[in-house]
């Protein structure tokens, strides 16, 4: 299947659940979901469309918290951001974790430095700074300079 | 359930670079079951560039990793040249990818090295950190460094290959060359490391995309993925390489894939090297004004596989966010899949398997028995395990011929 048929494809299995689309160029792409349909559209990506989980990238902004998954399609170059919005109190989102192994450690790296929670995360302890480090301190949010 | 004993390798441990702990739950020789344990050294450069302005970053990430400390200049320049918009010269794209490349067989050199010092090889050892030698000469002569280079910088890079020092640089690459087919000589057609290294720590097809792994750890199990050739970047495109690929996924194939890979690197490095001849000397540069706001996504083929860099700017002249996923993350953790099952001296040398950027820095790696807490092995004694492993095999292949 090439790069813009899944794509199109894509867009067309989760229009319901896309906020908004961007396209920088053909080789990387941002969508923003809604937070609730993240096991699904991951499933389809990893299960379904052949992406790979590279990696999530947490950030805290005035928006409140969010979280780009990226994906990448090997062979054709295409970097796919989902980007979903969480609250400012008590962000959480579902794990991918019991999916692919690929997110284990990032999630609980989210978990810890953001306090992002991972529902039905299979073991969310800490990754980093295992016993070091104070309880419901998050050194990544914006508040901590 | 039977009683099991627990072996630490690490916090601080020749397999590793970084100060990590593997715990080893073991049944007799047996590897049951795997934990890792990091942080010992968590410096916070991600949070630390948040501070940094885009000229100072470059410095910080070349730090993150003191044997390919290119690879995270490489895509930190990717991703924010992504967001500007720019596009480097010719001259800029061919140093960039000969630095790599240079990186790339240095890095597969030390590896050779230490598995060959894991294997009781010590010869191999010896002679790959030998021949590692003029490469890293070759460093020092292109920019004055043997390590930490600081040949990038957004727009292009901060010092030239002249003309005049391409025919150093392709007189050693003719010595690799030479010392590389010895190498892989020396790999491929020894009945010991055979019988050491095949079907050891081996990963499938289906662990390798269950754990995103990258790199050679994932080339070896037959999962074609190179970000030089996927998405390809600087003077990738301009030249002609092929993948190496191996399909056994053990220990052995990565050695293989790793080996092979230094051929196309040197091939890589002379077509660049062709490639700067034609170019005018000292168009290294372009000029850039600003960052502005936007998000990019830097990828890099280091020589342990995909670096990712994600960067927002808020058009300022620092990052906003900036997300590091070094290779190393996602393969350590196929450990749980490479050695679950394996016997303890099979272990160091599938550990090793995945190149988990590891250099000499050999403190201590103390066993204690998990109930009664008495100390039972130390760090030489694990290597010895192995190394006797081999000394077996050596006596039962020698009686066998």
């Amino acid at each position: 299947m090439n790069r813009d048929l899944i794509i199109e494809n894509f867009k067309e299995k989760f229009n319901s659940d896309i906020l908004e689309t961007v396209v920088k160029n053909q080789k990387r792409i941002v969508i923003t979901i809604n937070s609730d349909s993240i096991v699904k559209v991951a499933e389809y990506l990893f299960k379904s469309a052949g992406f790979r989980f590279i990696i999530a990238t947490a950030l805290h902004t005035k928006r409140g918290f969010e979280i780009h998954y990226h994906f990448s399609l090997d062979g054709s170059g295409l970097i796919l951001n989902i980007h979903v919005m969480l609250e400012n109190e008590n962000p959480q989102i579902e794990s991918l974790s019991n999916m692919f192994n690929a997110s284990n450690w990032i999630e609980r790296e989210m978990h810890e430095l953001f306090g992002i929670d991972f529902l039905n995360h299979p073991n969310q302890e800490k990754l980093i700074s295992e016993g070091n480090w104070a309880e419901g301190v998050y050194p990544m949010r914006k508040e901590m300079k | 359930m039977s009683k099991k004993t627990l072996i630490p390798i690490g916090p601080y441990h020749p397999l590793q670079e970084e100060p990590e702990l593997f715990k080893l739950y073991c049944d007799g020789e047996i590897v049951k079951d795997i934990k890792w344990e990091t942080g010992y050294n968590h410096r916070g450069i991600e949070k630390l560039s948040e501070s940094k302005s885009y000229d100072q970053v470059f410095f910080l990430v070349e730090r993150i990793c003191g044997i390919c400390s290119t690879s995270h200049p490489f895509a930190f320049a990717n991703a924010v040249e992504e967001i500007a918009n720019i596009e480097v010269t010719d001259r800029a794209k061919y140093i960039r990818s000969v630095i790599g490349e240079l990186e790339r067989i240095h890095s597969h050199l030390l590896w050779v090295g230490l598995a060959g010092h894991f294997l009781g090889y010590n010869t191999v050892f010896m002679w790959a950190w030998k021949y590692r030698e003029p490469v890293l000469d070759l460093f020092e002569m292109i920019s004055g460094n043997r390590n930490s280079y600081a040949m990038f910088k957004i727009g292009g890079v901060r010092r030239d290959i002249e003309n005049s020092k391409i025919s150093v640089i392709r007189q050693v690459l003719g010595e690799v060359k030479k010392k590389t087919d010895l190498l892989t000589g020396a790999v491929m057609d020894d009945p010991v490391i055979h019988a050491r290294t095949k079907g050891v720590g081996i990963l499938t097809k289906q662990d390798i995309i269950d754990y995103a792994a990258v790199g050679p750890t994932a080339r070896a199990s037959g999962v074609e993925i190179d970000v030089r050739k996927d998405d390809p970047y600087a003077a990738y495109p301009l030249v002609d390489w092929k993948v190496i690929t191996a399909q056994a996924g053990d220990v052995f194939a990565k050695a293989e894939v790793r080996l092979l890979e230094m051929y196309q690197s040197i091939s890589i490095i002379e077509q660049c090297l062709n490639g700067l001849l034609k170019e005018k000397e000292g168009e290294i540069a372009v000029k850039v004004k600003e960052i502005p706001e936007g998000i990019g996504n830097g990828r890099a083929e280091a020589p342990r596989g995909e670096v990712f860099h994600f960067v927002q700017s808020d058009g300022s002249n620092s990052p906003a966010r900036h997300k590091i996923r070094a290779p190393s993350y996602v393969n350590i953790a196929t450990f749980k899949k490479s050695c679950i099952g394996q016997t303890i001296a099979d272990a160091t040398i599938s550990l090793a398997a995945v190149d988990p950027c590891y250099c000499c820095t050999e403190r201590m790696a103390v066993a204690y028995d998990a109930t009664s807490g008495d100390k039972i092995m130390n760090a030489n004694e694990l290597i010895n395990k192995s190394l006797e492993r081999t000394d077996e095999l050596k006596k039962t292949i020698k009686s066998n011929l």
